[in-house]
């Protein structure tokens, strides 16, 4: 038996496989007329057009934020990728049986039925695959209570004046690279409103699939919680296994208004690429939301497991007094792959506070960063922050870094920051197997442990989706 | 139950056990004592399959198989414990989540039903009082912030939930007071049956006031130079290893 802890095989990656299916896709590329197109294909008011003109006419001016990230990766060929890309069929869509029934198996066979016989409990899904969504489960149900879950796009066409209100408000187009891009072209995505008082009675899902090997994925979301309303929404997302990279670049925005809270969980397992770092999805997000206000609270939980980069950061700015912000991280690299995430907490009301529990685990040849911003404000009076920060480290040919930016500008606020890095120690792992446990669930059971103050803040379901998942990607990391 | 012959073992290629031979039967208590380096440790962490060890000679018979071919869980499954000397801490495992699933591999192995979190409650309450421990340490991480005692009783109450045939006590007695020392070895006396045997580790005679032997056996420079029976501890306890360490020269040189 091998005394070192060094790397095997990955286990294969189970979403890998690709659906057959007719494509209605643009050219490849990027123009004023392929925003043209889009926005006519989508039966867009005018108004959508002018934001994503304006974005793509400043996107065109700036520049990918290449230095500051702990990344490499080859140049990217914005011209050579397709922005629009959609399973042909009908039109319009009355009922699940007019959906492309390959369609249906490709989610079913990914465990999210979408037939309303077959309805996960308690969770209404939007089923967003490559451009569109396909399918929204029990939108009907929630409307009677007057939340609205739907597609962008249908959001769009159906409540032009909310989404004008409130797109772009927390991630201006202007915001960053990516952020811009996204502004420009995005397909779809989910729109969610919980009105005043409403507290959503179930789980909001979105869940995610990247098929065509050509196009990026640039979806949108955006959630409004009125007064005192209360939603809890989830994301996951699988891509196939291809050799080349595919570009993912979403913007969620978030917006809590007086009391209101939003809680917000991701389970990313975008393909990663293979053990030697071919393929695999670059995945530049730009996720933010905005305790507008007072009481109000947003909680961000992700667990990233896949991608071959990930840049990311999903923050809080919190305007309200009293408003409190929240993100519960773990973060996995594997192989080659590499991540530079973290948060941004920006203090402006008095009396805000905000958790960042942070929690990167690194294997093989992989590089993880943790990145995040606390900043409070000269009129953030009493704002409160509290940072932990935890690596650990599965072998000796992975890194992980930490790069914590704490800027508080008064005097009666108060900003902690914790940080350890470990290892799995063979003593661990030799203790627990002298217990009678395998060494994948030796060390399945120490990740999980590390892992557990993020755990606990997800949903049950999600979180021993999320348990069994670490395992999975860590099989055969030790040896 | 277990029949080891001439077992050579290394670690960074420097040799530790030179040739040891000894027979344990269930139902017995054998004692391996020895001045400090003498290879004590090594020969209870190359029973349990510790990967930092090599075996370079000789063979282990457990149960009728060849011990050294099974992985350490599976020694572990087959009934194999060791008491570790310095108790690995495993944060956000708790407790009792670690030794249920411990208790349910077993289980599983024997093909008997798991048992689910209430089930082994009741189980695990009852064991506990067998080391006096309180069940506020259940919901506890794995020895984190355990004092040294109590992680010793944390040691012997996995015992008692595993209820291994062979067990292997590394030292138990270091560092415990004279109260930790009692409660750890009343544990372990409790556990003594018939068909089960222990092989105890120790530096000291002290613990065997309480753990009753019936074969003591000395290690020295990764050999048993002298086994017998109980008396034997008394009589190191009187002349110290220093009696054994010339006796053991006198023979070496002869």
């Amino acid at each position: 038996m091998s005394t070192n802890i060094e790397l095997l095989a990955n286990r294969e990656y189970k979403y890998g496989f690709v659906t057959e299916i007719e494509y209605e896709d643009f050219p490849r590329g990027l123009n004023e007329e392929i925003i043209r197109l889009l926005s006519e294909r989508k039966g867009e008011p005018d108004w959508m057009l002018e934001f994503r003109l304006k974005a793509y006419r400043h996107w065109v001016t700036m520049r990918e934020p290449r230095h500051w990230p702990n990344i490499t990766y080859p140049e990217i060929d914005f011209q050579s990728i397709v922005y629009y890309s959609a399973p042909k069929q009908r039109p319009k869509k009355k009922s699940l049986d007019e959906v492309d029934p390959e369609l249906l198996r490709t989610f079913e066979k990914l465990g999210i039925p979408l037939h309303e016989q077959k309805l996960l409990a308690g969770v209404a899904v939007d089923a967003v695959f490559d451009s569109v969504s396909v399918a929204t489960t029990y939108k009907e149900k929630l409307k009677k209570m007057g939340i609205i879950f739907c597609s962008m796009s249908e959001a769009i066409r159906e409540y032009p004046d909310l989404v004008r209100k409130y797109l772009g408000s927390v991630v201006p187009p202007n915001d960053n690279f990516y952020a811009a891009l996204n502004s420009a072209v995005f397909s779809d995505g989910s729109f969610c409103y919980i009105p005043k008082g409403v507290r959503c009675p179930m789980e909001l899902s979105t869940y995610f699939r990247i098929n065509n090997a050509e196009s990026g994925q640039f979806e949108r979301t955006l959630i409004v919680a009125e007064e005192g309303a209360y939603v809890s929404y989830l994301e996951g997302c699988t891509a196939p296994m291809y050799d080349r990279n595919q570009l993912h670049a979403a913007v969620v925005e978030l917006v809590a208004l007086d009391d209101a809270e939003i809680k917000y969980s991701t389970v990313q397992n975008w393909y990663a690429g293979d053990e030697e770092g071919r393929g695999g999805i670059y995945n530049f997000v730009t996720k933010r939301g905005k305790c507008l206000g007072r009481n109000s609270k947003i909680s961000w939980t992700q667990v990233e497991t896949g991608s071959a980069i990930t840049w990311k950061y999903p923050s809080v700015i919190l305007m309200g007094d009293n408003s409190i912000g929240e993100f519960y991280s773990v973060a996995l690299t594997n192989h080659r792959q590499q991540a530079d995430t973290g948060t941004k907490m920006i203090h402006i009301g008095r009396n805000t506070r905000s958790t960042i529990v942070s929690k990167g685990i690194a294997a093989g040849k992989s590089s993880n960063s943790y990145r995040g911003l606390v900043k409070i404000l000269p009129k953030a009076e009493n704002a409160r922050n509290f940072t932990q920060c935890d690596s650990m480290l599965i072998g000796s040919e992975c890194s992980a870094n930490t790069f914590p930016y704490i800027e508080v500008m008064n005097n009666s606020s108060r900003a902690e920051h914790e940080a350890t890095t470990s290892r799995i120690s063979e003593e661990q792992l030799f203790y627990l197997q002298q217990r009678g446990l395998s060494q994948e669930d030796a060390v399945s059971l120490i990740i999980n442990g590390f892992c557990k103050e993020v755990f606990r803040e997800l949903p049950m379901e999600f979180a021993v989706e999320a348990q069994r998942l670490l395992g999975i990607k860590l099989e055969g990391s030790v040896g | 139950m277990l029949e080891i012959r001439n077992l050579h073992a290394t670690i960074d290629d420097q040799e530790i056990l030179r040739g040891i031979d000894l027979k344990v039967s269930a139902g017995e208590v054998h004692a391996i004592m020895g001045p400090n380096g003498s290879g004590k440790s090594t020969l209870a962490k190359v029973l349990a399959g510790h990967p930092a060890y090599e075996v370079t000679e000789g063979e282990i018979i457990y149960e009728g198989k060849n011990l050294l071919e099974m992985d350490p869980d599976e020694r572990a499954r087959e009934g194999v414990f060791m008491a570790f000397q310095y108790p690995v801490e495993v944060p956000g495992v708790s407790n009792a989540q670690l030794l249920r699933l411990a208790y349910n591999e077993k289980r599983k192995h024997q093909g008997l039903e798991e048992l689910d979190p209430l089930e082994f409650k009741e189980l695990l309450a009852e064991r506990a009082k067998l080391v006096d421990m309180d069940l506020s340490f259940m919901s506890r991480s794995v020895n984190e912030g355990f004092s040294g005692g109590e992680k010793k009783r944390n040691e012997i109450l996995q015992m008692a939930v595993l209820e291994p045939k062979l067990a292997i006590l590394d030292e138990t007695d270091s560092g415990l007071d004279i109260d930790a020392l009692r409660i750890v070895a009343d544990g372990v006396n409790k556990l003594r049956r018939p068909d089960n045997a222990i092989i105890l580790v120790t530096h000291y005679q002290r613990i065997l006031n309480y753990i009753i032997p019936d074969y003591v056996h000395v290690l020295y420079r990764g050999r048993i130079v002298r086994s017998g029976g109980k008396e034997l501890a008394l009589e190191l306890e009187e002349k110290g290893y220093d009696w054994i360490k010339s006796e053991a020269g006198v023979t070496a040189s002869a």
